[in-house]
C-alpha cells in the first residue's frame, strides 16, 4: 500500500460488486413484498393457500420476514457498505474476490433458506428461524463480510474512520455476537435441532437477539447508510459530527438492554422486564439525536427537495425513523404493552419502521447511487416522483389500518364488565378485524406497485450500460495516514 | 489521557474500534441476560411438569413445522381479562422442557397454553382439517395433509430423545427404545392433538398462591 497518497499507478474502486448487490436487493424486495401481499390476502381470504402446505400461512410468514431482512436488507447494506467504505478509506476493497463470494454466497443462503422454510425446517425463533445448516453458512459469509470490510478500513489511506463505518462496523460485530449465541443448538437431523436453552431462558436469549437484530441491522446498519449517503446527497457535512459520535456510543450501549420488553408480563424475572422498559425509554435520546442531526443536515439543502426524488425519500425516511423510534419506547412501557402486545399494533409498528424507514432510506439511496454507478441520468424522474407518493400513501394506510386493528383488539380483549366477566368473545373481536385486514392488503399493494415501478426505472437506467471505473482520488496532505503529517484539524470536511 | 484524546485514538484505530464496539455492546447482555441463564427458578420443573412423551414431542414438532406459533401464543399474562379468558397465568416452571420456547408474539388466533382438555379430540380433528366447519368466522388455514402423513415418518424420534437426554431431560433407556413403537399407526394429526391436549397440564396452583410466577 502506498501510504503517502502519491499515486504511482491508477487505482479504481470495485463498484461492480456493489451494483450486483443492489440488483439482488431489489429482486428480494419485489419477491419478499409479494409474499407479504399474499399473507395479507390470506387474512382476507383464508383459503388462498389452496390446501397446499407450502402456501400455508405459518410457513410463508417467515419467508416474508427473512426475505425482507436478509434478502432485501442485508444485500442493500452489504452493497452500500462496500461502496462507502472504499470512498471513506480512499482504497479499493480489501480482498475483492472475497467480496464477490459474500455477494453470491449470501444470495444462495437466502434462496435455499427460504425454500427450507417452505419445507417446514424452522427453529421458530423470530428472525432466526433458519435451521442449523443455514446458521453455519450465515456465520461463514458474515466472517467474510467482516474481513472485507475491516480489511478495507485497516488499509485505508486517510487518518480518521468516518462515522458511517462505525455503524456498519457495529452491524457486523454485534449481529455476529447475537447470531452465534442465540443459535446455539444441538442438531438432531439435517432439518431439525433443539435449542441449547429451554423455556424462559430460551425466551430471554431469543429476545435479546430479536430486538437487537432490529437494533443493529435494521436501525444501526441503515444509519450507516444514512450517514454516508445523506451528506453526500445533500452536499452538506453532517450538521454535528460530535453529536453523531455521542449518539453512536449511546445507541450501541443502550439498545442491547431493551430486548426483554418483548416479554412484559411473562414468566421471566420482573427486574429483567423493568430494566428493559427503562432502557427502552433511554434509547429515545440517541435515536432522536440522530434524527435531529439528519434533519439539520438536510436543512441547508432544502431547495433540492423540490426537484430530487431521491432526497425526498431519504428525508421522509428520517420522519418515519423518528416516528418508529418514538413509538417503540412507548410500546415498551408495561401499561401500554398490556394493550398492544400480541395485537396487530406490533405489526403496524414494525412496518412503520420497515416500510417508512428501511425501505425508504434504501430507495432514496438506490435512486442516488444507481445512476452514478453507470454514469447516466435516472431513466425517469417522473416515475420516481410517482413512486414517492405511492410509497408514502402505502405506508400511511398500512400503519393506520394496523393501529386501528391493534388498539381495538387490545382494548376489546381486556374489556370486562362490572362483574369481572369478559365483554367480548375472541371470535367477536377477530371477526371485527375484517375491514382493517382488507385495508392493509390494499395499502401493501400500493406500496408494492411503487417498488415495481422503481425496479423498472432502475432497470431502464442501467440497461446496456457498464459500471463506471472510478479512479481513486489522492488524499489531501493533511488527512494522510502517514505519521509525519500533521493531525487533522477536524473531520467535518470529510463528509 | 482525556476522554477526547482517547476517542481520537479510537477514531483512528481499526482494532480499537472493533474492541470498543464489542465491549460496549456486550455489557447489557452480561448484566441482564447472562444471570438469567444461571437462575435456578427458571430451569426447575414444577411439581406437575413432566417431559413430553414421544407422541407429544412429535406433535409439538409438527406444531413447530406448520408454524402454529406464528398465530397462536402460549403465554397467559397475569391480567384480569386474560386469566378470565384463558386460565391461570403462565409459570416459568411449566416451560423447562420446551426447546425452543413457543410463547409467540402474535395472537391472530387465541392463546393455546391452557387449551388442553377444553375440547374433545374429535373437535380438534374437525377444526384442524376444516376450521370453518366448527368456527364459521375462523381465518385459520386447514391442514389436510396431517390426516394422511404418518407420525412415525416425522423426523427421527429416537435421535430426538437422545439429544434431549443429553440436554438433561429425564428420559429413561426404555423411553428411548420404545419411542418408535409408540408412534406406530398414528397419523400426524393424532400426535398434534395429543400435544394440544397436554398443554397447560403442568400448572401448579400452590406455586402461584405462594407468590411465585
Amino acid at each position: 500500500m502506498k501510504g503517502n497518497g502519491m499515486l504511482g499507478e491508477a487505482e479504481y474502486y470495485h463498484d461492480k460488486v456493489v451494483m450486483r448487490l443492489v440488483q439482488f436487493s431489489m429482486l428480494w424486495a419485489v419477491l419478499a413484498m409479494a409474499v407479504g401481499l399474499w399473507l395479507a390476502a390470506e387474512f382476507v381470504w383464508p383459503t388462498l393457500d389452496f390446501g397446499q402446505f407450502w402456501l400455508s400461512f405459518g410457513r410463508i410468514r417467515p419467508v416474508h420476514t427473512n426475505g425482507i431482512i436478509f434478502g432485501f436488507g442485508v444485500s442493500a447494506l452489504m452493497g452500500t457498505a462496500f461502496y462507502s467504505v472504499q470512498r471513506t478509506s480512499h482504497v479499493p476493497l480489501f480482498m475483492p474476490k472475497l467480496a464477490w463470494f459474500c455477494c453470491y454466497a449470501w444470495q444462495v443462503v437466502v434462496l435455499l433458506g427460504g425454500l427450507s422454510l417452505l419445507a417446514g425446517w424452522t427453529s421458530t425463533k423470530e428472525y432466526a428461524e433458519l435451521e442449523w445448516p443455514f446458521d453455519i453458512a450465515i456465520t461463514v459469509v458474515w466472517v467474510a463480510f467482516a474481513i472485507v470490510f475491516f480489511g478495507t478500513i485497516a488499509t485505508r489511506r486517510i487518518r480518521p474512520i468516518y462515522i458511517s463505518n462505525w455503524f456498519y462496523g457495529a452491524l457486523i460485530i454485534v449481529i455476529a455476537m447475537l447470531h452465534i449465541v442465540n443459535n446455539l443448538e444441538v442438531p438432531v437431523t439435517i432439518d431439525k435441532s433443539y435449542s441449547l436453552y429451554a423455556g424462559a431462558q430460551d425466551a430471554i436469549v431469543e429476545w435479546w437477539y430479536g430486538h437487537n437484530a432490529v437494533g443493529f441491522l435494521l436501525t444501526g446498519g441503515f444509519l450507516g447508510m444514512l450517514y454516508y449517503f445523506l451528506p453526500k446527497h445533500a452536499g452538506q457535512p453532517i450538521w454535528s459530527y460530535r453529536l453523531s459520535v455521542v449518539s453512536f456510543w449511546a445507541f450501541t450501549y443502550s439498545y442491547i438492554w431493551a430486548g426483554p420488553h418483548h416479554l412484559h408480563y411473562s414468566a421471566i424475572p420482573e427486574w429483567v422486564q423493568s430494566l428493559a422498559m427503562v432502557m427502552s425509554l433511554v434509547l429515545l435520546a440517541p435515536s432522536w439525536a440522530t434524527m435531529v442531526n439528519g434533519i439539520m443536515t438536510v436543512s441547508k439543502a432544502w431547495p433540492k427537495l423540490k426537484s430530487d426524488p431521491a432526497l425526498k425519500f431519504i428525508v421522509l425516511s428520517l420522519a418515519f425513523y423518528g416516528l418508529a423510534t418514538f413509538e417503540g419506547p412507548m410500546l415498551a412501557i408495561r401499561s401500554v404493552n398490556a394493550v398492544s402486545h400480541f395485537t396487530d399494533w406490533t405489526i403496524g409498528h414494525v412496518h412503520s419502521g420497515a416500510l417508512g424507514w428501511n425501505a425508504m432510506v434504501t430507495y432514496g439511496t438506490f435512486y442516488y447511487l444507481v445512476p452514478r454507478l453507470v454514469g447516466r441520468e435516472l431513466y425517469s424522474t417522473r416515475l420516481a416522483n410517482i413512486h414517492f407518493v405511492l410509497a408514502l400513501a402505502g405506508t400511511l394506510l398500512y400503519i393506520l389500518a394496523m393501529w386501528a386493528a391493534g388498539i381495538s383488539q387490545g382494548l376489546l380483549w381486556l374489556s370486562v364488565n362490572t362483574l369481572g366477566e369478559l365483554s367480548f368473545s375472541f371470535r367477536e373481536v377477530m371477526s371485527s378485524m375484517k375491514p382493517y385486514y382488507a385495508l392493509r392488503l390494499f395499502a401493501g399493494a400500493i406500496f408494492w406497485s411503487g417498488t415495481l415501478m422503481m425496479t423498472y426505472n432502475l432497470w431502464r437506467t442501467i440497461k446496456g450500460a457498464n459500471v463506471l471505473k472510478v479512479l481513486i482520488p489522492p488524499v489531501p496532505a493533511r488527512w494522510r495516514i502517514n505519521k509525519s503529517v500533521a493531525q487533522p484539524v477536524g473531520v467535518e470536511a470529510q463528509a | 489521557m482525556s476522554i477526547l484524546g482517547l476517542h481520537k485514538k479510537l477514531e483512528e484505530n481499526t482494532g480499537l474500534l472493533i474492541f470498543g464496539i464489542l465491549l460496549v455492546s456486550s455489557i447489557g447482555g452480561l448484566v441482564q441476560v447472562l444471570p438469567s441463564l444461571f437462575e435456578k427458578s427458571l430451569e426447575t420443573p414444577g411439581v406437575n411438569v413432566r417431559v413430553y412423551t414421544p407422541v407429544e414431542l412429535t406433535g409439538r414438532d409438527i406444531y413447530i413445522r406448520e408454524g402454529c406459533h406464528v398465530c397462536h401464543t402460549q403465554q397467559v399474562r397475569p391480567l384480569l381479562a386474560e386469566v378470565a379468558r384463558y386460565g391461570p397465568a403462565s409459570q416459568a416452571a411449566e416451560f423447562v422442557y420446551d426447546r425452543p420456547f413457543l410463547w409467540g408474539s402474535k395472537r391472530t388466533g387465541p392463546d393455546l397454553q391452557r387449551i388442553g382438555g377444553k375440547y374433545t379430540n374429535v373437535w380438534h380433528e374437525l377444526h384442524i382439517l376444516d376450521p370453518r366447519s366448527v368456527v364459521p368466522e375462523s381465518i385459520m388455514p386447514s391442514y389436510p395433509w396431517l390426516a394422511t402423513q404418518m407420525a412415525s415418518d416425522t423426523g427421527n424420534i429416537e435421535a430426538k430423545l437422545r439429544v434431549l437426554q443429553r440436554l438433561g431431560h429425564p428420559y429413561s433407556e426404555d423411553d428411548v427404545k420404545g419411542a418408535v413403537a409408540s408412534l406406530q399407526g398414528l397419523r400426524e394429526i393424532d400426535a398434534l392433538i395429543a400435544y394440544l391436549q397436554m398443554l397447560g397440564t403442568g400448572y401448579d396452583a400452590a406455586a402461584t398462591q405462594a407468590g411465585g410466577h
